[in-house]
């Protein structure tokens, strides 16, 4: 099959698409159409259960269509699925790499499915397996590969017989920076070399500047498209840097500007507040002249920058006027618990020394040695199979240490008596809770468990509903929930008993930018509170939030600092950047002796 | 036990509780397989022969093997399928299975009877199940002894001078359903508890929400409790709603002490729940842990007892029953249903179930923390 | 390239695919290799309904040289290891703990009695609890008691006569070896469990990794996907069934009186029916952990209980008797035991295979129309 460069390789029209659950009816879709450009990368953007995953699996005649018609190739779905399934290329969520094969025989698998002729395949092995850097892995089987590679090898497999359209669903979700943009650059390659058209969707709004062509779903329904540019250029001039002269206290001033009637959105980068406001301001001075009409007189000592505007912000404000739209009560903030002062004050609530795991012959965790003090937001960052986990699972006590000192509270937790686990709360990268159980159960157990009694028990549930605005789904089992607010029991439960010390690990993977929103500040307020809180993420802008931050490779702490320091170092003032000089001046040095 | 939070067993207890009883496949592992083990082996489960397909192949003259054909043709254990007329027709009669036992009378079968005092009858039986065949076997030879017994009575006949009395004890008339359905409490005990376990920690490892629960300041061993309790409650349940279908359904004597079986029973559950939570603990998968649980009940249940007896086994594998623990709860459970048996009397068999208990339950705790995956 | 020669492709690659999961996953192997050989060690040395060496409890309550003579009968026979008891109350009391399983009263008046006739001087009790043992020993000593009457009765001139002596003849299976019908029943249960166990939780693994839907996008049809499923886990169950084949007949000496092409075209059929339970219970429970539940409910359970391979079909109750017409195993049990003991016998292999075959042709159309290849 040629590809027709005048006609659209996929058009879709007036697609709808009902899911009946048993006692509901959800409209994943409804009343879809667009048409994408031969040889571009269109992105598919939305939050959760906008009903992305369910179109690409529509275009991918894996579900049938309700209402509408999806042309892909000049074929219709509904009567060619087969011919349409080969000439596309479709990478699920998930995408289905045999764990107990290995890189190459996965390879071979899908060379066989797709009809790759023997003679053509040594050759497009060899070059998809150098795109992805899996070259020396080739033996090794894919379930012993991290997730990035997984990731990669997933893509090599779909692009084994260059398909004319080719789908990704979340391709990059729980995928390190590194291997992000190894992915993307595959994508591109295969994009100008063959004139592939692709269909991407992604939770990442900075991949979202990538694509050519922008398709924005919101609750299965087509809010916007166009070109990136299309999206950001209405938000010139409402987007600015601004930086406190006085030291310290970036999240107080996070929460000044957020609670300013004209700010739409504010967010911490490093040791700055990126804002966005709600209408066009001309000049800084024009700011200032809002500042004194809000009469902040300590917002007088500010300094202001005009930025160019993200794509995020466009999300932000695209999204917001959609909720607006709807009445809806003011989000409760995040009463601060009180912590108990306790006589570790002084001392850090983290130190790890010299800290190695090993798992037979394999090094996770190689020597390693940080401190974290009380009340800060430490980040731990890093490639996929860079130990962030073992380190996590052995700061909690689900590890054994094979070497070296590690206190968290003043405790090793391996050993300590039970109640010194109350200190800590943990939310795991998965969402980790009895799913058959409701919302309300999960909270009743968690905090019996956690042996809080009586009135102080009923308060602490009567919080943990209100903050994280859990009351309309009490009853619902909470495997039913969508993501974000899994992730929010899921922390919920974590700081019912009031911990200490937060363990975050990953706890925004595969949530869509406004949940991360609403939880990073969740996560501030508990940090003002007192709460030393210790994160683990993929995402850039997260790593930002951090008061510290700690770069691993192999084991090992490549680099150890505040946002800005880091960024200092390594010599480039985007931390995705930045983290990306780092983990590659880590490989040159490896290969070098 | 100060250090041990009751508050805190309890809320674990119902966490499990709930897990398995709000998840319809879960709740379907408590209830689905033992009512479909309870009925498949309650009627399927039998050594007794019922209406066995007979064939005559007459050949004689006289009256006394109409005699004899009309003792087997009023026995609910055998039913008269055919009557030959030529030996060719015996052999693939038994071939093609349409008779289990053929019964060849001689032509001189009566009139030697009459002239000499005995005679002899041919008895052909399908052997393709041994233990059909021997039944069968036995079964015809009743039904010839009482035959002799009588004809030497009315004939005043030399017979033989002294006799032979048989009682059978507990079971006076070998029903085997006696047998087999209090065996069946036993066998559904075991394979609930187990199943129920043996998922649970495998699951929650699954889903993570096991090293959820190990950051609380839940102990292993309120965890082991808290995990042990459903299964517990759960399978006393259960063997009681069963306990009352076996007397009222089956008709099976319960002539024993009630609380001498439901002791027992307890620790028999907690070897069970013991041997799957220890399944549990070394599998990472729900899949691992549901083949573990398979590959120890297949065997469990085959060498128990159940259905064969162990005095049959060889000494190597004899040797191997003695960690099964159905095997010593059978005897428990027969014991106190048919015979009666005082705890004095059953404490060989329930010393050995504590043992298994203790070791499998303190095994698993340890796991529970020191198995990382 | 053609068509014909890419869907070989297409097929050739998975079943590689399948083979190299097969030996790497541990499960599978346990399924298809170690349960084997567990179950058939087990039930060809483990399960034996015949009873020998019967603990039997003696009582003499006046020794004489009658009784002594008649005692003597159970030390020289290979079904009983006689016990001597002093006195009824230790017999008794062994009875009830269980030590032995039946008990012979030779009562005081037994050599006095002896020629008096119709008394009974000697009683047998037996534990009834196990109803089939409880048979066995009945007729062993009822056997043994004859034997005796007839030697004791020879010795001294006296013809003991017994009306109507049965001449017994037990067919294919003259010794009465109870290993000779299990092991070969085993094989149904052997291949179920790799036909129908082992194939649900495969493809339901599939399901539930993900795997299943980068299959479904690519450009292979439902029929080329179900038979790479079928043709691996086909020939893992013939090898199930031959090596069950090669243990029956070398270790555990069954003979084989059918032939050979026989017995593995009944295999085979049985493993098309087993193959299509397992493939559509893994269309219905697409977890592994409802597959699994599934598959020994339905298929293994009934190949145990419900086929005959142990428990006599004709003596259950008619309606679990009807229940038995759906279950495959039952007629490959007819079938195994038919081959294995008694011969190609027409009359018994052409119903049985017949039924499979009916049993195979609805199961294989109820499994193309239930998949297909989408997701909802």
């Amino acid at each position: 099959m040629t590809v027709m460069t005048s006609s659209s390789p996929l058009i879709i029209k007036g697609v709808s698409k009902q899911f009946t659950l048993p006692g509901r009816v959800i409209d994943a879709l409804s009343d879809v159409s667009f048409d994408i450009r031969p040889g571009q990368v269109t992105g598919l953007i939305g939050a959760d259960a906008a009903g992305k995953t369910t179109l690409m699996r529509l275009i991918a005649g894996l579900l049938t269509l309700d209402k509408g018609s999806i042309n892909v190739l000049g074929m219709e779905v509904a009567e060619a699925p087969l011919g349409i399934q080969s000439v596309i290329g479709y990478m699920p969520q998930q995408f289905g790499l045999y764990q107990d094969l290995t890189v190459l025989e996965n390879l071979r698998l899908y060379a066989d499915l797709q009809g790759l002729a023997q003679a053509q395949r040594p050759e497009r092995f060899e070059k998809l397996l150098a795109m992805s850097g899996l070259a020396p892995f080739g033996n090794r089987l894919a379930g012993n590969l991290s997730g990035g590679m997984k990731q990669k090898l997933g893509l090599a497999c779909t692009l084994l017989k260059s398909p004319d359209l080719l789908l990704l669903d979340e391709p990059t979700v729980g995928v390190d920076p590194v291997s992000r943009r190894e992915l993307w650059q595959i994508v591109y390659q295969a994009v100008e070399e063959q004139g592939m058209s692709v269909l991407l969707s992604t939770a990442y709004l900075d991949e979202a500047e990538r694509c050519h062509d922008i398709k924005l779903l919101h609750e299965g329904r087509l809010l916007a498209q166009g070109p990136p540019q299309h999206f950001t250029r209405p938000l010139n001039n409402r987007t600015f840097l601004v930086s406190s002269r006085a030291p310290g206290g970036k999240r107080q001033l996070k929460n000044q500007m957020a609670a300013q009637p004209w700010v739409q959105d504010a967010l911490i980068l490093g040791d700055d507040i990126r804002i966005l406001t709600r209408e066009a301001l001309q000049t800084p001075n024009e700011f200032l002249h809002h500042n004194t009409v809000a009469g902040q007189s300590k917002l007088h000592d500010l300094k202001i920058e005009a930025v160019e505007a993200r794509f995020e912000d466009a999300f932000v404000d695209l999204l917001n006027q959609q909720t607006e739209s709807a009445p809806q009560s003011d989000p409760p903030t995040l009463d601060t618990p009180e912590i108990i002062a306790s006589e570790f004050d002084d001392r850090p609530a983290i130190e790890v020394d010299q800290l190695v795991c090993r798992f037979g012959d394999f090094v996770a965790v190689d020597h390693l040695s940080f401190k974290v003090q009380r009340g800060e937001i430490f980040g731990l960052l890093g490639a996929n199979g860079a130990g962030k986990t073992t380190t996590f699972r052995m700061l909690c006590g689900l590890l054994p240490a094979t070497e070296g000192h590690l206190q968290v509270a003043g405790l090793n937790l391996r050993h300590a008596r039970a109640q010194a686990r109350a200190k800590l709360g943990y939310m795991s990268q998965k969402f980790s809770l009895y799913g058959v159980m409701s919302v309300a159960q999960n909270l009743a157990f968690y905090s019996k468990v956690y042996g809080l009694k009586g009135k102080k028990r009923q308060q602490r549930m009567e919080w943990a509903i209100e903050t994280f605005e859990l009351q309309h789904l009490l009853k619902q089992p909470s495997r039913d929930l969508p993501l974000g607010f899994k992730q929010r029991l899921a922390m919920a439960c974590a700081l019912m008993h009031e911990p200490d010390i937060l363990f975050l690990d990953e706890p925004t993977s595969g949530v869509d930018p406004m949940g991360r929103r609403d939880f990073w500040n969740k996560i501030n307020a508990l940090a003002e509170a007192g709460v030393t809180i210790m994160v683990t993420t993929h995402f850039m802008e997260e790593a930002e939030y951090c008061d510290r931050m700690a770069i691993m490779a192999n084991g090992r702490i490549m680099a150890l600092g505040t946002p800005a320091e880091i960024k200092q170092e390594a010599g480039h003032s985007v931390m995705e950047e930045a983290f990306i000089r780092i983990i590659e001046a880590d490989k040159a040095a490896e290969t070098k002796p | 036990m100060a250090w041990l939070s009751w508050a805190r067993i309890w809320a674990l207890t119902i966490k499990e509780f709930r897990v398995l009883l709000q998840d319809k496949r879960a709740r379907f592992v408590v209830i689905g397989p033992p009512i479909i083990q309870l009925f498949v082996f309650g009627y399927a489960a039998t050594f007794d022969l019922k209406q066995a397909p007979v064939a005559i192949f007459n050949q004689d003259q006289g009256i006394i093997s109409q005699e004899i054909i009309g003792h087997l043709a009023g026995s609910d254990t055998f039913e008269i399928v055919a009557q030959l007329h030529h030996q060719r027709e015996v052999a693939p009669l038994i071939d093609n299975k349409k008779a289990l036992i053929i019964l060849n009378f001689p032509s001189d079968f009566s009139s030697r009877l009459q002239e000499t005092g005995t005679t002899q009858l041919q008895v052909i039986v399908d052997g393709r199940n041994s233990n059909t065949a021997l039944l069968a076997q036995n079964d015809i030879m009743q039904v010839i002894k009482t035959f002799n017994e009588q004809w030497a009575q009315a004939h005043q006949l030399n017979q033989a001078p002294v006799s032979l009395v048989q009682r059978n004890w507990f079971n006076e008339n070998l029903k085997s359903n006696w047998f087999f359905v209090p065996g069946i409490v036993a066998l559904i005990v075991l394979v609930v508890s187990l199943l129920v376990t043996a998922l649970s920690v495998a699951r929650e490892r699954e889903e993570g929400t096991f090293d959820q629960l190990l950051v609380t300041p839940a102990v292993p061993l309120e965890i082991l409790i808290g995990k042990s309790l459903p299964g517990l409650m759960i399978g006393l349940l259960e063997s009681n709603i069963i306990i009352l279908i076996a007397v009222f359904w089956f008709d099976v004597p319960f002539r024993g002490e009630y609380f001498l079986l439901q002791f027992a029973l307890i620790f028999f559950l907690l070897s069970a729940i013991g041997v799957g939570l220890m399944i549990s603990a070394l599998s990472t998968t729900q899949q691992q842990a549901l083949l573990g649980a398979f590959m120890f009940m297949v065997p469990a249940v085959i060498l128990s007892g159940f259905a064969t007896p162990i005095d049959n086994m060889p000494d190597v594998i004899q040797w191997l029953t003695y960690v099964d623990p159905l095997r010593y709860f059978l005897v428990v459970v027969r014991g106190v249903f048919l015979q009666d048996l005082s705890l004095e009397t059953l404490w060989p068999q329930i010393w050995p179930m504590m043992l298994i208990a203790l070791f499998t339950l303190s095994s698993a705790a340890w796991l529970f923390r020191h198995r990382n995956a | 390239m053609s068509g014909m020669s890419l869907k070989w492709m297409r097929i050739r690659g998975l079943i590689h695919k399948e083979f190299l999961q097969i030996i790497r996953d541990p499960s599978s192997i346990s399924i298809a290799f170690i349960l084997p050989v567990i179950l058939l060690l087990i039930f060809g040395y483990g399960v034996n309904l015949d009873a020998k060496h019967i603990k039997i409890g003696i009582v003499q309550q006046q020794p004489s040289a009658e009784s002594q003579d008649f005692v003597s009968h159970f030390h020289q026979n290979d079904y009983f290891t006689p016990q001597t008891f002093e006195n009824l109350a230790q017999g008794k009391q062994a009875m009830q703990t269980g030590k032995i399983k039946a008990l012979l009263i030779l009562q005081s008046n037994f050599a006095a009695d002896f020629h008096q006739p119709g008394t009974a001087p000697v009683q047998l009790l037996v534990n009834g609890v196990d109803s089939n043992t409880a048979n066995l020993i009945n007729g062993y000593v009822q056997g043994t008691w004859q034997t005796w009457l007839i030697a004791y009765g020879a010795e001294r001139g006296i013809r003991v006569l017994q009306p109507v002596e049965t001449v017994n003849r037990i067919w294919f299976n003259a010794q009465v070896n109870s290993r000779y019908f299990l092991v070969p029943g085993l094989i149904a249960i052997i291949m179920t469990l790799i036909g129908a166990l082992l194939t649900s939780l495969v493809v339901a693994r599939e399901w539930e990794r993900g795997t299943m839907e980068a299959l479904l996008v690519t450009p292979i049809s439902i029929q080329e996907l179900l038979l790479s499923k079928v043709i691996p886990y086909f020939i893992l169950g013939m090898g199930g069934m031959l090596l069950s084949l090669v243990m029956a007949l070398f270790l555990f000496d069954v003979p084989l009186r059918g032939s050979l092409w026989l017995l593995f075209l009944s295999s085979a059929l049985f493993l098309w029916v087993a193959l299509s339970m397992g493939i559509l219970i893994s269309t219905v429970g697409k977890t592994q952990f409802v597959a699994g539940q599934i598959a020994i409910i339905v298929t293994f359970l009934p190949a145990f209980l419900l086929s005959g391979f142990i428990f006599d079909i004709g003596s259950t109750p008619l309606f679990i008797q009807a229940v038995t017409h759906i279950v495959p195993a039952r007629y490959f049990v007819a079938l195994l035991q038919t081959e294995f003991l008694a011969g190609d016998i027409l009359w018994v292999l052409v119903p049985n295979l017949l039924a499979l075959f009916v049993m195979g042709i609805i199961l294989t159309l109820i499994v193309l129309k239930k998949s297909h290849k989408r997701l909802d």
